[in-house]
C-alpha cells in the first residue's frame, strides 16, 4: 500500500502501457493498432514527466530573476518529453497512411483478412 | 490535491480500457481524444504547461482529425460495428 | 487477462453477468434489451461466392459497404480454414509475453525512488545547471524553451527534420500520381467537391469565422512567447496548424490551396530549417557552449531577447503548422 501511495504515477503508466500493448498485440485492426500505439507513448510520457515532478515547486519559468535552483521542478525531462510528443504524432500520421494504402488495396483494415489475402495473391 | 490526481488517474485508465473495448472505430477515437485532455490536465498538475499546451494542441486535436480522415478513407465511419 | 476473452467472446450469447463484458457492452452503448441481432463471425454470407477481388473490374465502384460486408465474410471464411490453430498460439502466446513485460515491469517501477522528492537520483547538477546559469547564458526566462533551443538545439533540429522526413513520406504514400489516373480517386474527391459547394453549412461557417483568427493568433502569440512564458514552437505551430485544417474545412480546399501551393509547401518548410541550420551553425562556428561571439541576449523578459531562441521558434512553428496542414490536405485531398 505504502508502495502504491508513493509510486502511484509509475504504477499508472505501466497499467497504461499493458493496455496499450495488448492492444497492440491482441486487436486485428489496423487503426486500434496505430491507437493502442499512441497510448503506450503517452504512458511513457507520463513516466518520464513524473520523474521531473517535486513537492511543492513550480514550473521553470524564471521570475523576478530568481534563478535558484530550489524553485523550481527538473526541466529536463520535460524538454524530452517535447520532443517526444511531435515525433509520436508524426510516426502516427505515417502509420495512418500505410493502413490507408493497405485498405486501398485489399479493401479492409483487418490484418488478418490482409494476411489472407496477400498469401492468395502470392500464389 | 492527492485526490483529484487520483480521480483523474482513474478516468485515464477507465478511459484506455473503455478504448479496448469500444467496438466502433469513431467511439475509440473519441475516446482517445478524451484520454489526451485528461493527460493534458494531469501534466497542468505536475506543473509542465509546455507539455499540457502541446499536448491538448497535438494529441487531442492534430491527431483526432487525422484519425477522423483515415476512417472516412476507410470507410469506418457509418453502420453499428466495424470489427 | 480480460483482453483475450475480448477476443473470444464474440458467441451470439453476450449478455452475460461478467463485468468486463457488462463494461464493454456499457461502452458500446448496448443495454440488455436492445435486441439487434449480432452478425456472426466465422459464418459465410451468401454473397461470398461471387466475392469480390482487387481485380475484378465489373464490380461498381459505388457499392462500398456491400463490398465490405463481403471481404469481411471471405476473410473470416478463409481465417476459419487456414489459421484458426495458429491464432489460438498466437493469443495464448502474446498474452503470456505482455503479462511477462507487464510483470517486470510492475516489479521494477516499485523499487524506483518515490515519486515527487528533490533528493531523487534525477535531480542532479544538470537540471540544476541549466536552471542557475540558464538565464545569463541564453536569456530566456522559460528554461524548458532555453534548454530545448539553446543547450540542445542540435537535438531540436534532429526532431524537425523527423517531421519533414514523415511529412514527405506520406506524401510518397497519399498523393495523386499525375501520370497514372486512378478512376475511384478522382470520384471520390469530385464526390467530396460537390458537396463541399451544394452544402451550405452555415453554422461550420460562421464559426470558423469567428474561431480561424483567434486561433492563429492565439498559435502567434504562443510561438513568439515562448522564451518569457509557456509554449513555443512545438505548441504554437500545432495551434496555427489547427487553424489552418479548421478554415480548409469550412470553406474548401480551393481557397487555402491558392495560398498554400505545393511550391510555397516545400519552399517555406526548406526555408526555415535551412534558416534553423544556418543559425546553430553560426553558433558552433564561433564557439558553441557560450565561448564567445554570442550575439546579444536583450534584457531578459521582453519579446527581442534569448538570443537566436526566438528565430529559432519561429523556425520549428513555421515548419510545424505547415507540416500539421500538410498531413491533412494529403490525408483529405491526396494534394496540397
Amino acid at each position: 500500500m505504502e508502495v502504491i501511495l508513493s509510486h502511484y504515477y509509475d504504477i499508472a503508466s505501466v497499467i497504461l502501457f499493458g493496455i496499450g500493448f495488448f492492444t497492440l498485440l491482441l486487436h486485428r485492426n489496423l487503426i486500434k493498432k496505430i491507437i493502442g500505439l499512441n497510448i503506450m507513448d503517452t504512458s511513457i510520457f507520463l513516466f518520464l514527466a513524473s520523474k521531473g515532478y517535486i513537492f511543492g515547486r513550480v514550473a521553470p519559468i524564471v521570475s523576478e530573476g530568481a534563478t535558484n535552483a530550489e524553485l523550481y521542478i527538473n526541466p529536463v525531462p520535460s524538454g524530452l518529453v517535447l520532443t517526444g510528443i511531435v515525433v509520436s504524432v508524426s510516426v502516427s500520421a505515417f502509420l495512418l497512411a500505410l493502413a490507408q494504402r493497405l485498405y486501398k488495396k485489399y479493401k479492409t483494415i483487418n490484418l488478418d483478412e490482409i494476411i489472407v489475402l496477400a498469401k492468395k495473391e502470392e500464389e | 490535491m492527492m485526490v483529484l490526481e487520483f480521480a483523474l488517474i482513474t478516468f485515464l485508465i477507465v478511459c484506455a480500457v473503455a478504448f479496448t473495448f469500444s467496438k466502433r472505430l469513431l467511439t475509440s477515437v473519441i475516446i482517445f481524444m478524451a484520454y489526451s485532455l485528461i493527460m493534458s490536465i494531469i501534466w497542468l498538475i505536475m506543473e509542465s504547461p509546455d507539455l499540457a499546451i502541446t499536448e491538448a494542441a497535438v494529441g487531442a486535436g492534430v491527431t483526432s482529425v487525422l484519425l477522423f480522415l483515415a476512417l472516412k478513407k476507410v470507410n469506418a465511419l457509418k453502420g453499428k460495428k466495424d470489427e | 487477462m480480460s483482453n483475450s476473452n475480448f477476443n473470444q467472446d464474440k458467441k451470439p450469447n453476450a449478455h452475460s453477468k461478467t463485468p468486463w463484458k457488462a463494461f464493454a457492452g456499457w461502452v458500446n452503448g448496448e443495454y440488455p434489451e436492445d435486441t439487434f441481432e449480432k452478425p456472426e463471425l466465422y459464418q459465410v454470407p451468401e454473397q461470398a461466392h461471387g466475392a469480390h477481388h482487387q481485380e475484378e473490374p465489373e464490380q461498381p465502384a459505388p457499392a462500398v459497404p456491400e463490398q465490405d460486408a463481403i471481404q469481411a465474410g471471405q476473410g473470416h471464411f478463409l481465417l476459419k480454414e487456414k489459421f484458426t490453430r495458429f491464432y489460438k498460439v498466437y493469443i495464448v502466446l502474446s498474452v503470456i509475453i505482455g503479462c511477462c513485460v507487464v510483470g517486470v515491469l510492475a516489479f521494477a517501477v516499485c523499487s524506483l525512488p518515490p515519486y515527487g522528492y528533490a533528493e531523487n537520483p534525477v535531480n542532479n547538477e544538470v537540471s540544476e545547471k541549466y536552471l542557475e546559469d540558464g538565464l545569463a547564458d541564453t536569456g530566456a526566462t522559460n528554461a524548458v524553451a532555453g534548454m530545448i533551443l539553446d543547450y540542445r538545439a542540435f537535438d531540436t533540429f534532429g526532431e524537425s527534420t523527423v517531421l519533414f522526413v514523415a511529412v514527405a513520406a506520406v506524401m510518397m504514400l497519399m498523393k495523386r500520381s499525375m501520370n497514372k489516373k486512378d478512376e475511384e480517386g478522382e470520384r471520390l474527391v469530385a464526390h467530396e467537391t460537390a458537396i463541399d459547394k451544394k452544402d451550405q453549412n452555415l453554422i461550420l461557417k460562421y464559426g470558423a469565422m469567428i474561431l480561424v483568427p483567434f486561433i492563429i493568433l492565439f498559435g502567434v502569440y504562443v510561438i513568439l512567447n515562448g522564451h518569457i512564458s509557456p509554449g513555443g514552437g512545438f505548441s504554437g505551430g500545432a495551434m496555427i496548424g489547427g487553424g489552418l485544417m479548421l478554415y480548409a474545412l469550412a470553406f474548401g480546399h480551393e481557397k487555402i490551396s491558392k495560398v498554400i501551393t505545393y511550391r510555397a509547401f516545400t519552399v517555406t518548410t526548406g526555408c526555415a530549417l535551412l534558416t534553423y541550420a544556418g543559425c546553430k551553425a553560426y553558433s558552433f562556428y564561433t564557439g558553441a557552449n557560450h565561448l564567445g561571439g554570442d550575439i546579444p541576449k536583450g534584457i531578459a523578459g521582453a519579446i527581442i531577447s534569448g538570443g537566436f531562441i526566438l528565430p529559432l521558434n519561429i523556425c520549428v512553428g513555421i515548419t510545424v503548422a505547415f507540416t500539421m496542414y500538410g498531413f491533412y490536405a494529403l490525408f483529405s485531398k491526396g494534394e496540397l
